[in-house]
């Protein structure tokens, strides 16, 4: 049996926690390839319009594995508690994908904030449908959990790494799937390097600290993936020279989130780049380059 | 209270006559500037302090905002959840305090949505409030709103065939004079049984099988008629009988597992806001067999386009013709009015075509002329 697990969207952020999952119980998985512009186009030709590039992408992930594996796994997510929620867009992913194309063998599991659905109880629903026992799922749950941790620890060492490092360095505020997507982030990043620019990812940051200190631009917000990303600021603004908002169009939660950040963050000079579809590298690359002038001459 | 309080809060709808009697009799100081219609100035304004790709609610609450600040308003009323409405409260606060306004504002999203959190706000503005004023306030809005939905409700359906022109709209001003005049609700009950009973009488020539439509959709774009070029008159005008479940009586009743039920087949979780209620009242349409259904959110709602690819997949296999319309404030309004002719001249062409077909001997006939 072969789990196909599409690149994108969660998968940034839970690629640890799935592989190590299906590895112990002796599941085969197949990650799709890096998003390519073939593989984008796939993926906008079979979504709703205004959806958000990522969600198109992933589509398109999605209809890369269609007929190459037994099942795709395509969980959904609300939450994980009060004041802790993921974007509309995944509450829906799975509904999406499910009635786009009908045909295809999904697996689930639900990470909601109402009832009892917590990730582990998820975990032993996807090994039952896949015929393993209760315990099993749950020791496979518990090793994954380790190796998501041990992955965890070893980004934020990395983050250190890139932070005692010479020279301008620049933080990356963006969810994971735009940052670390072969299309859309990877252009900036060479850009960057070829500016002698060490990035820094929000996203390598420890969650929990982040989640804290992004209370420091905003005090109602509610989406998790955002704190991570934003808190990421008020920790990190006196180690590195500049901030780079980086978003997807049209990106719900960034829409009102990187407007809070720009109003609020005053002493660190920040921009936003907002990437679509059509993007050229021309554009990106002009105002990577005025920005690293600003930086620097402070 | 060094100064007066002087409220102002977004428009939706008709509902600003019921607000707008809850807080004069909770705060009875105080005094309520209703914001004006939307009109482009309110779109212009909103728009240019919004952030760039933020839904149209957003720009044209922040216009509400702006021009009841202009008039005096002082104290800001905000509420929303479900999707990034919840956080609305706080980018539009920051944005009008970074334009120098001064104001109280009170957010009542996602969890401090309570009632305990409004009376305790109200409380502070008005000290001498109690927990039974508070108690007939909420009361007597409610009884307000459950009427005001009922007769609009039954006038949506209606008033396409209404012997007299304007009958309904006279009635539906009486209703909102009486609403305006008083927070009693005895009065309000007698009151409540008169419009009713006046409304079933008006005469109406309804046709045999009058085409009608279903609309759908999130919930601003649905209650504020500016949000969608009043989509519902212009139907109703070219004779089509127009349902719409969504009202403030409908949210406050809703519930997901009820919805999720109704949408069953099609999506499997909720997606968010009202994603579920579009799914599940259009599936209960296309079994009622209605001719047809408009989609309306504001552009980019992540709900309403979570619940597009299932509207699509039950549009096939119902063959009900679904209008997907997104709207924002660079939307035009003849694009729109052509739209929505060519649609309903559609459903009107589909239903001769049905009973051409139907005349011979054989089988229903079923044809679908596509999904506009």
């Amino acid at each position: 049996m072969i789990i196909g697990i599409p690149k994108g969207l969660l998968y940034y952020r839970y690629e640890a926690l799935w592989r190590s999952f299906f590895h112990t119980l002796k599941i085969e998985t197949l990650v799709s390839q890096n998003t390519d512009y073939g593989l984008m186009a796939e993926g906008i030709r079979n979504t709703a319009d205004e959806s958000c590039l990522p969600a198109k992408i992933y589509l398109g992930h999605v209809r890369s594995l269609a007929g190459k594996c037994d099942y795709i796994l395509v969980p959904r997510f609300d939450g994980t508690g009060k004041n802790e929620k993921l974007c509309e867009r995944f509450f829906g992913m799975y509904d999406t994908v499910k009635n786009t194309f009908p045909g295809v063998r999904l697996l689930d599991y639900n990470l909601s904030s109402k009832g009892l659905h917590s990730e582990a109880r998820g975990f032993v629903e996807m090994g039952a449908r896949l015929g393993k026992h209760p315990f099993v799922s749950l020791f496979a749950y518990n090793q994954a959990k380790k190796t998501q941790k041990e992955q965890q620890a070893a980004q934020v060492r990395r983050q250190k790494k890139r932070l005692a490092a010479e020279g301008a360095k620049i933080l990356l505020v963006s969810q994971p799937y735009v940052i670390h997507d072969t299309q859309l982030g990877k252009p900036l990043l060479q850009i960057l390097k070829d500016l002698n620019i060490t990035p820094v990812f929000s996203d390598d940051c420890d969650a929990a600290e982040c989640v804290k200190a992004s209370r420091k631009i905003s005090k109602q917000l509610y989406w998790s993936m955002n704190k991570e990303s934003i808190g990421s600021i008020p920790l990190l603004q006196n180690q590195v020279d500049g901030v780079i908002l980086l978003t997807a169009y049209p990106c719900g939660t960034d829409s009102l989130v990187n407007e809070m950040v720009m109003r609020k963050v005053r002493d660190i000079p920040v921009i936003q780049i907002l990437l679509d579809e059509q993007q050229g590298e021309a554009g990106l690359q002009t105002r990577l380059e005025s920005f690293a002038d600003i930086i620097a001459k402070r | 209270m060094p100064q007066s309080v002087i409220f102002t809060f977004p428009r939706l709808g008709d509902y600003h006559i019921v607000i707008k009697s809850f807080l004069r009799e909770i705060v009875p100081a105080a005094h309520v500037i209703v914001p004006p219609p939307v009109t482009q100035k309110t779109l212009d304004l909103g728009s240019r302090y919004s952030p760039d790709f933020i839904c149209s609610p957003f720009k044209v609450t922040l216009g509400n905002y702006l021009e009841g600040l202009e008039q005096g308003a002082n104290v800001l009323l905000q509420t929303g959840m479900g999707c990034r409405f919840g956080y609305y409260g706080e980018v539009q606060e920051q944005i009008l305090r970074d334009l120098g306004y001064d104001f109280q504002f009170l957010c009542f999203s996602c969890g401090q949505a309570r009632l305990d959190r409004v009376y305790a706000a109200m409380k502070r503005l008005n000290p001498s409030l109690n927990p039974a004023q508070f108690a007939h306030a909420l009361l007597a809005g409610a009884k307000k709103i459950h009427m005001m939905d009922k007769f609009n409700r039954y006038m949506r359906e209606n008033m396409a065939f209404e012997k007299a022109q304007g009958s309904f709209l006279r009635l539906q001003s009486n209703l909102y004079e009486a609403l305006q005049k008083t927070n009693n609700i005895s009065l309000l009950h007698q009151t409540s049984g008169a419009i009713f009973a006046a409304m079933n009488k008006i005469p109406l020539e309804t046709p045999q099988r009058p085409l009608r439509v279903g609309v759908v959709g999130d919930l601003y774009t649905l209650m504020e008629p500016s949000s969608n070029f009043y989509l519902e008159n212009e139907l109703i005008k070219q004779g089509i009988s127009v349902s719409r479940m969504m009202s403030v009586s409908f949210l406050f009743l809703r519930s997901n597992a009820r919805s999720l039920r109704g949408a069953q087949g099609y999506l499997k979780y909720t997606v968010g806001a009202n994603g579920v209620d579009s799914v599940c009242q259009c599936k209960r349409y296309a079994q009622m067999g209605f001719d047809g259904i408009v989609h309306m959110k504001s552009f980019g709602c992540t709900p309403e386009i979570n619940a597009t690819p299932a509207l699509q997949r039950l549009s096939r296999d119902y063959k009900i013709p679904i209008l997907h319309l997104s709207f924002d404030t660079q939307t035009s309004e003849t694009g729109v009015q052509t739209r929505i002719e060519a649609f309903s001249d559609m459903l009107a062409m589909k239903r001769k075509a049905q009973a051409a077909s139907a005349a011979p001997a054989f089988g229903k006939g079923e044809r679908s002329v596509g999904n506009a």
